[in-house]
């Protein structure tokens, strides 16, 4: 007997990827048979402190600011065509996120749609600050006594398939953990229980490749005449084909830029693994360290051999804090003996910061030099020998809990353009509040999934 | 003998690609060869004490290499090499996004054929 097969196609990858991209996908969905699916993963950790912060501006905000964007253009295709879609644009307001999508169908003439709302993973509605802060931290920075912004559990995909099985056409939920976005809708279509480690794993590591968009379809790998990429332009969001054996395979958006091969889907495969033995979700620890990778056509890559083990005891949450400002300002030299005046420029700028006083860490960066690749004393550039002549940038970089000082740091290289070396320009500056987070990990029976169905009546 | 055995002086940027991620202050950069015929090549060359050393300037303080024969490919992961991570760093990237490519500079023996560009 043949295995049944679900397709799963991703339409973003981060808050702020690309809003056109799941077009796409949906047409290439559309074409194929069986149970399919979209999911859109906007979530990272500052975004959902951030969402915090609105929802408790305004109690009808604090879902993705990107929900229209990333909606709009599909919702009623995925609708008309039975192509469920599942995200965490919930946010930390969910079920505020289910009425804007309620109002969106209702706009493009599609009542009756069903929105499963997934909630119960915010902390601080079961647990006072006091308690969260009580929980050692595994990652991160202590938590201390800054105030709390978010504390948010990353739930599993049993709550998604739980909504799914309520007969959901969109899932939305807040923090989840990014491969439980794929794996609800497999548990849900395929029956996988609780203690199928090996199917879990398998449906984790397909929701590992899907959740971070075109990074297994030739973007983020582009590297001229070493990793060729076609069309990068155009590059074409991940589709997914997941038998109900675990068996995987990867491919993209048809008639689309980019690609899929064994070198693009392995760099997506160990992508922030860690010990690839011990992929520790919400669901089944993972372990990568089995699985083969076969290119099996054009854009088509196989993915087999995920072990799975059993689930960890607790739940992993992440923690905002509130951590103040970091200012960043950057001034630009070129031409004859460019690089010795900028590095008069640095000269001048650490000294004027020496006598402010202030025991705020300092940065300083010659852009053009080494930088990204430098540690904070600027070593390596201090090392390197680049042209003294050329088109180099000076950058100051500052953190601190009084902005007064940032923004002082930042002035200071401002002044350059009148007390500084000469023909210094293109001065530009930011100050940015800053939020911290930290890890802890929670017990499970402290975190209640949440699930219900709402939608307008039709 | 056109020489295409003959070990040669190159960066790892010729036999293997990485991608780098991040998770507080600790970087995972994976290393996977083009051929896996690099592969033992790597595992000998690419020591968690050389990268260790690669990356010591940035303030890391000790690297565990795993390893994954099967794919093959090798996942590094360091610890305090990115200056603090998100939640502190001052460097302009934050995430060390741009770390597989400092990898990609250590200097490795390797044959022309095992390399991206062997007529160079």
């Amino acid at each position: 007997m043949a295995d049944s097969s679900v397709h799963i196609g991703c339409g973003a990858g981060f808050s702020g990827d690309r809003v056109d991209a799941a077009g796409p996908v949906v047409q290439t969905l559309r074409r194929r048979d069986g149970p399919r699916y979209l999911i859109f993963e906007t979530l990272a950790e500052r975004t959902l402190a951030l969402a915090q912060k609105h929802r408790r501006a305004d109690p009808g905000h604090g879902y993705s600011p990107f929900l229209e964007a990333y909606l709009q253009p599909v919702l009623r295709d995925c609708l008309e065509s039975g192509i469920r879609i599942v995200s965490n644009f919930g946010a930390a307001n969910p079920a505020a996120a289910a009425s804007r999508i309620a109002a969106i169908a209702s706009e493009q003439g599609c009542p009756g749609i069903r929105i499963g709302v997934v909630e119960g993973d915010d902390l601080l509605d079961v647990l006072t600050e006091d308690e969260v802060r009580r929980f050692p931290t595994i990652e991160g920075l202590e938590i201390g006594d800054a105030p709390l912004v978010a504390a948010n559990a990353y739930l599993g995909a049993r709550p998604i398939a739980e909504a799914l099985a309520m007969g959901a056409d969109v899932v939305v939920t807040g923090r989840c953990t990014d491969p439980a976005l794929v794996l609800g809708p497999l548990v849900h279509e395929f029956g996988w229980a609780e203690d199928d480690w090996d199917r879990l794993a398998s449906g984790t590591m397909a929701g590992h490749l899907l959740e971070c968009g075109a990074q297994v379809t030739g973007a983020y790998y582009a590297d001229p005449g070493y990793k060729d990429v076609p069309d990068l332009a155009r590059v074409g969001f991940p589709v997914a084909e997941i038998r109900s054996d675990g068996a995987i395979t990867m491919s993209k958006a048809d008639d689309t830029g980019g690609l899929v091969s064994s070198g693009t889907v392995k760099e997506q495969l160990l992508y922030e693994i860690h010990d690839p033995a011990r992929y520790l979700t919400a669901d089944v620890v993972l372990d990568i360290t089995g699985v083969s990778v076969e290119e099996v056509g054009p854009d088509q890559v196989r993915l087999t051999g995920a072990r799975g083990w059993p689930r960890p005891e607790t739940l992993k949450a992440t923690v905002s804090v509130d951590g103040g400002w970091m200012g960043e300002a950057e001034l630009s030299y070129a031409g004859p003996n460019a690089l010795a005046r900028a590095r008069l420029a640095v000269d001048v700028l650490r000294q004027r910061c020496r006598e402010l006083g202030t025991n705020t860490p300092v940065r300083f960066d010659i852009l053009g030099t080494v930088s990204v690749h430098d540690g904070d004393s600027g070593a390596a550039a201090a090392a390197a020998g680049p042209a003294p002549d050329g088109d180099y940038r000076v950058r100051v970089a500052s953190r601190g809990h009084d902005r007064a000082v940032v923004e002082r740091i930042n002035q200071e290289l401002m002044s350059l353009y009148c007390s500084g070396p000469a023909a210094g320009g293109g001065f530009r500056q930011s100050v940015t509040d800053q939020i911290h987070t930290a890890s802890i990990l929670v017990e499970r029976d402290k975190v209640a999934p949440r699930v219900r169905l709402v939608g307008t009546a039709g | 003998m056109s020489g295409r055995d003959d070990p040669r002086r190159t960066r790892l940027h010729e036999i293997a690609h990485a991608r780098a991620g991040d998770k507080g202050n600790r970087s995972s950069i994976s290393l996977i060869p083009y051929q896996p015929e690099a592969y033992p090549l790597l595992l000998e060359q690419v020591t968690e004490q050389r990268v260790l050393e690669m990356f010591s300037h940035k303030g890391a303080t000790r690297v565990k290499r795993y390893a994954l024969p099967n794919l093959p490919a090798l996942n590094f992961v360091i610890e305090d090499a990115l200056q603090g991570g998100v939640n502190a760093a001052l460097n302009l990237d934050q995430h060390g996004k741009t770390l597989s490519s400092l990898l990609l500079e250590l200097p490795v023996t390797a044959p022309r054929r095992l390399m991206r560009h062997p007529e160079r």
